[in-house]
Order: C-alpha cells, then sequence, then structure tokens
C-alpha cells in the first residue's frame, strides 16, 4: 500500500492567519477601486486579485507542498492562459 | 480489506481536472477582456449598476468557507470527526448563503428589467448589452460550480461519517476541497471585474 501522505499538516493558526490575509487583500481592493487612479484601476483589481488567488493556491490548496510535477504543470496553464490572452490583444492591436 | 491506493496519482488527476476548469473560465474573461477594451466606457457605466456591497459579501462568504474546508482536512489528520463535519457543514452553509444572496441579486436585475433578450435592454449601448450578457453567463457557470461543489462537500460529510474518509485516507476530502477552492479562486476575480470597475 503506498503510503498515504507526503501530505503536508497545516495549523489553524496559520490557515486562520490566511483567512485575515484574504479580507484583508478584500477590503484593501475594495477601497482603492473608489480611489480614481484612471486606466489603472482595472490594473490594481487585477495585482490585488492575482495576490489572493496566490495565497489561496499556496496554502489553502496546499500547492506549496505540491510536488514538482503539480507545480510545474500548473505554471504551464498559467502560461498558456496568458499566450491566449495575449494573442487575443495582439488581435485587436492590429484589427 | 487492503486496497492500494496512489493518493498521489489521485490528487494529480484532480489538479489535471481543475486546468482544463481555470482554461473554461479564462476563455470567458478573454471575451470579457476584448469587450472591455472595445466597449470602456459602457463596461463601466454597467459595472457601477451591480451591487458592491453584495459582491464583497459573497467574496467574504467564500473566503470564509474556503478557510473552513482546508481546516476540516487538518481536523480530518488529527482525526476530529466531528469537527471536520462541523466545518463541512459551515461551508455548505455558506454556500447555500451565497446562492441565496445570488437569487435577490439576480432577481432585483431582473426586475429592473435587466436580463438578455429583455426589452429595456433592446436600446442599450452595444457595450452595456455585452457586459450584462457576460454578468449572466459567467455568474452563471460559477454558481452551477457552487452547486456541484455542494454536492461533493456533502458525500465528503457522508463519507467522513462512514469512515470512509479517516486520518490514514482522506484524498477524497482533498480533492473535493481543491474543487471548492477552485470554485473561490474564480469568484475572486470574477468580483473586481464586475462589481469594482470605476
Amino acid at each position: 500500500m503506498i503510503k498515504e501522505s507526503e501530505s503536508h499538516m497545516q495549523s489553524y493558526g496559520k490557515l486562520f492567519s490566511i483567512l485575515l490575509i484574504l479580507l484583508a487583500l478584500t477590503g484593501f481592493t475594495v477601497f482603492i477601486s473608489r480611489v480614481d487612479l484612471g486606466s489603472a484601476n482595472i490594473w490594481v483589481a487585477i495585482l490585488v486579485a492575482s495576490i489572493k488567488a496566490s495565497f489561496v493556491l499556496l496554502y489553502f490548496m496546499h500547492l506549496k507542498y505540491e510536488s514538482f510535477l503539480i507545480k510545474s504543470s500548473f505554471l504551464a496553464t498559467i502560461g498558456f492562459l496568458a499566450i491566449l490572452i495575449g494573442f487575443m490583444f495582439w488581435d485587436i492591436a492590429f484589427r | 480489506m487492503n486496497q492500494s491506493m496512489d493518493t498521489t496519482g489521485s490528487r494529480t488527476g484532480m489538479w489535471l481536472f481543475l486546468y482544463t476548469e481555470i482554461m473554461l473560465f479564462g476563455g470567458l474573461f478573454v471575451i470579457y477582456a476584448a469587450y472591455y477594451r472595445m466597449h470602456t466606457m459602457d463596461f463601466i457605466a454597467s459595472g457601477k449598476e451591480l451591487d458592491m456591497v453584495m459582491g464583497a459579501a459573497n467574496t467574504v462568504i467564500l473566503l470564509i468557507s474556503s478557510f473552513c474546508v482546508a481546516a476540516s482536512i487538518t481536523a480530518v489528520q488529527q482525526e476530529r470527526k466531528k469537527l471536520a463535519c462541523t466545518l463541512l457543514s459551515i461551508t455548505l452553509a455558506l454556500g447555500f448563503l451565497f446562492l441565496i444572496n445570488k437569487y435577490f441579486e439576480w432577481g432585483h436585475k431582473f426586475d429592473l428589467g435587466i436580463y438578455p433578450d429583455s426589452p429595456a435592454m433592446e436600446d442599450s449601448p452595444h457595450g452595456r448589452i455585452l457586459f450584462f450578457s457576460l454578468y449572466y453567463t459567467i455568474t452563471g457557470l460559477h454558481g452551477i460550480h457552487i452547486v456541484i461543489g455542494m454536492i461533493l462537500l456533502s458525500v465528503t460529510m457522508l463519507f467522513i461519517f462512514m469512515d470512509k474518509i479517516r486520518a490514514d485516507h482522506f484524498v477524497f476530502l482533498e480533492n473535493a476541497g481543491l474543487y471548492w477552492h477552485l470554485v473561490d479562486l474564480i469568484w475572486i476575480f470574477i468580483f473586481p471585474l464586475f462589481y469594482l470597475i470605476l
């Protein structure tokens, strides 16, 4: 029988502090969206969302403790999504 | 009974499935980005019609539910069955609350005549029609994922009751949790793109 985990156990305190960070970032993104930064608003919103997503991925989804296979295939997925988005903007710019 | 289990393989398979989900919603976000670029002013005006408080409340609900699922894995690892089930029950209740909010939010929009192909939308600028079509498509698809996630977590709870999920075998809980976190992850992007654009 293959041994169940290399699975890493995370303490409640640590998970809870991640939750607090996520809630604080939510508050921040709401606040900053009310400040007029012009066209930078959307980029700040996406940046904060990406930071929040990273916390969820790394800790709640255990990505930090996963194997190289999962880490690299995840990054590849995001990479292909970035290419997709990049090509779309390329198309719009030269249409 | 001693079945041999490949938990790493199982988790890897779940991640592969999540990649397809990322591309599914990613494709929709690409459409959003293209239309935002082409109809920026209409998108910003339409975004203001959405209830930011409602969106923020649903963000908080999903974040807390995500924490509960992550903590339930620790509880199972510590053989605290009752705590794990309590945490998953809270998650289910929060998922339900999310759907209730969505119901009122959509209902209010319907009352205002904002829905695809409605008479009130006919004279709207093209960008506004696109914005609300995307709003219904993306939040609708996301809502379906919430329902599926709730079904998965209910089954997980049943398995914990039946001792099918234990401290030495909990990959099903991990995978159901991953699905729930992904649903949260997608909402993290939906919230600023629809509710916060200014």
